[in-house]
């Protein structure tokens, strides 16, 4: 059946296939005198089609609380048995009974229960890399307007040196920087902040999510709004979508527990 | 649009999608759908379409590599198909 | 003849669509294994988009950023000479949430895994017989 169908296919590359005549070509030729960017992409991924991208970010949302709900535990009932490192002497201490408190001392370190080696190369590198990563991705949000790129890839590259710093040292070192409260409060201030953003348009005079009317508040140009209210979208896709990666990856490789990771 | 380039990623993409599916271990069949997905990747950007080749290099090939790991991980390696 | 293969020529990325939408079916339907059931879900996810992306595509035409950016005033773009943006901005959105869907099924299998000990899916349905 699908192959009967293919065959009722444009030639492939025709420029004169339907796909392209309808409104394409209209995006095309307004898109940068209209909002003043480039990448016709960004500009009809934020500006034309908000909504769509709003309950997307929405959607992207609900699919990190739903790997919470399913997989985080809080229960102390079976923690198995827990692991210490003495830094002093490093011997390792095993504690089998779980109710036993360990008092909160530097001497000691907790542990993976798995042996895993100390690779120094792989760590110092991925601490060194980090801070890069993380600021290429910034540079990928704010200069999507020119190049390819926007809050999505944004937001995955950041979230992915978080998860680079999980699996080269341990994942608690990774919630210890980015705490468990801190992406939980990221993840819907994303969605949030893109909701208020076509709010601030409503209060300014405009219909929901049209950049243009906010150019009486900020003094500029409406193209030049428009540009600007396409970065801020962007910033709350790019900071909802980190949130989220770093919330399933650390459920998933943990199994709930935040624990021990991969 | 280079078709003998194309024609020859296309290949390379089938061929990943077979091997992903047959081979009988969780975590080559992991490793092996991010070399799908990254060959698709390369696809898209020689069909034009940077935006979509850069997500899917930083999500596809990235991330969802690295939590079907982390899933294997905590699972188990062996299958019987 | 020559008309089957001209078309079978000048329509070959279709074909290959087609059969990568068969293997990510097949993988669903017939395979054990739900990590191979969740890759051959994205399979079939990815070749729908790379149909589309397929789509968008036109000949002698380049990359849909808008070339004289800055200086140049109000030249009028011409529209055969970029690609289609609208299915890369419809994909660019599936993507990602082909990645958020792909988190919850993963999450779904370890929660199997933690209450059944495998991933076969007759395993766990025997499982499920012998408790009735």
């Amino acid at each position: 059946m699908l192959i009967h169908a293919a065959l009722e296919f444009p030639v492939w590359g025709d420029p004169n296939a339907p796909a392209h005549l309808h409104v394409a070509p209209e995006y095309l030729e307004r898109a940068y005198e209209e909002t003043a960017t480039p990448n016709v992409v960004t500009a009809i991924l934020a500006d034309y089609r908000g909504y769509d991208t709003m309950f997307e970010t929405a959607v992207i949302f609900s699919a990190g609380l739903a790997c919470f709900f399913l997989l985080r535990t809080r229960s102390r009932k079976d923690p198995g048995d827990r692991f210490f490192r003495h830094l002093a002497t490093d011997m390792v201490i095993r504690i089998q009974n779980p109710s036993m408190k360990i008092p909160d001392t530097p001497y000691l370190q907790p542990m993976d229960s798995f042996w895993t080696p100390r690779s120094t190369i792989v760590r110092a590198a991925s601490r060194v890399l980090a801070p890069f990563i993380q600021l290429y991705a910034l540079y990928v949000v704010a200069h999507g307007h020119y190049s390819p790129g926007g809050g999505f890839q944004g937001g995955v590259i950041l979230g992915a040196s978080f998860i680079l710093i999980a699996l080269s040292h341990d994942l608690r070192t990774c919630m210890r920087q980015t705490p468990e409260k801190l992406i939980g409060v990221l993840s819907p201030a994303g969605v949030l902040f893109y909701a208020g953003v076509g709010i601030l348009c409503v209060l300014a005079g405009g219909n929901f999510l049209d950049y243009g009317a906010l150019a009486g508040w900020f003094g500029m140009a409406r193209e030049a709004a428009r540009s600007l209210g396409i970065l801020l979208v962007e910033m709350g896709v790019a900071a909802c979508v980190m949130a989220t990666m770093v919330i399933i990856y650390a459920n998933l490789s943990s199994a709930g527990g935040h624990r021990q990771g991969l | 649009m280079i078709w003998q380039l194309d024609l020859a990623i296309l290949t390379l993409v089938a061929i990943c999608a077979v091997a992903a599916i047959t081979v009988r271990d969780l975590l080559g069949a992991a490793v092996l759908f991010g070399a799908y997905s990254f060959m698709l990747c390369l696809l898209w950007a020689i069909m034009g379409a940077v935006d979509v080749a850069f997500t899917e290099a930083s999500v596809g090939a990235g991330v969802s590599t690295v939590f079907f790991i982390a899933a294997v991980f905590r699972t188990t390696r062996r299958t019987k198909d | 003849m020559d008309a089957i293969i001209e078309i079978a020529i000048a329509k070959y990325n279709y074909w290959m669509y087609i059969s990568l939408m068969m293997i990510g079916l097949y993988a669903i339907i017939a395979k054990n294994n739900f990590v191979k059931k969740i890759i051959g879900m994205n399979i079939l996810q990815t070749a729908i988009i790379l149909f589309y992306i397929s789509i968008s595509a036109k000949r002698g035409a380049t990359i849909p950023i808008i070339r004289h950016a800055e200086g140049h005033g109000h030249e009028a773009v011409n529209a055969m000479e970029y690609m289609n943006p609208l299915p890369h901005v419809l994909m660019l959105t599936a993507i990602v949430v082909a990645v958020a869907t792909l988190g919850v099924a993963l999450a779904l299998t370890v929660r199997l895994y933690a209450r059944f000990e495998t991933l076969e899916e007759d395993e766990i349905n025997d499982q499920i017989r012998e408790a009735q």
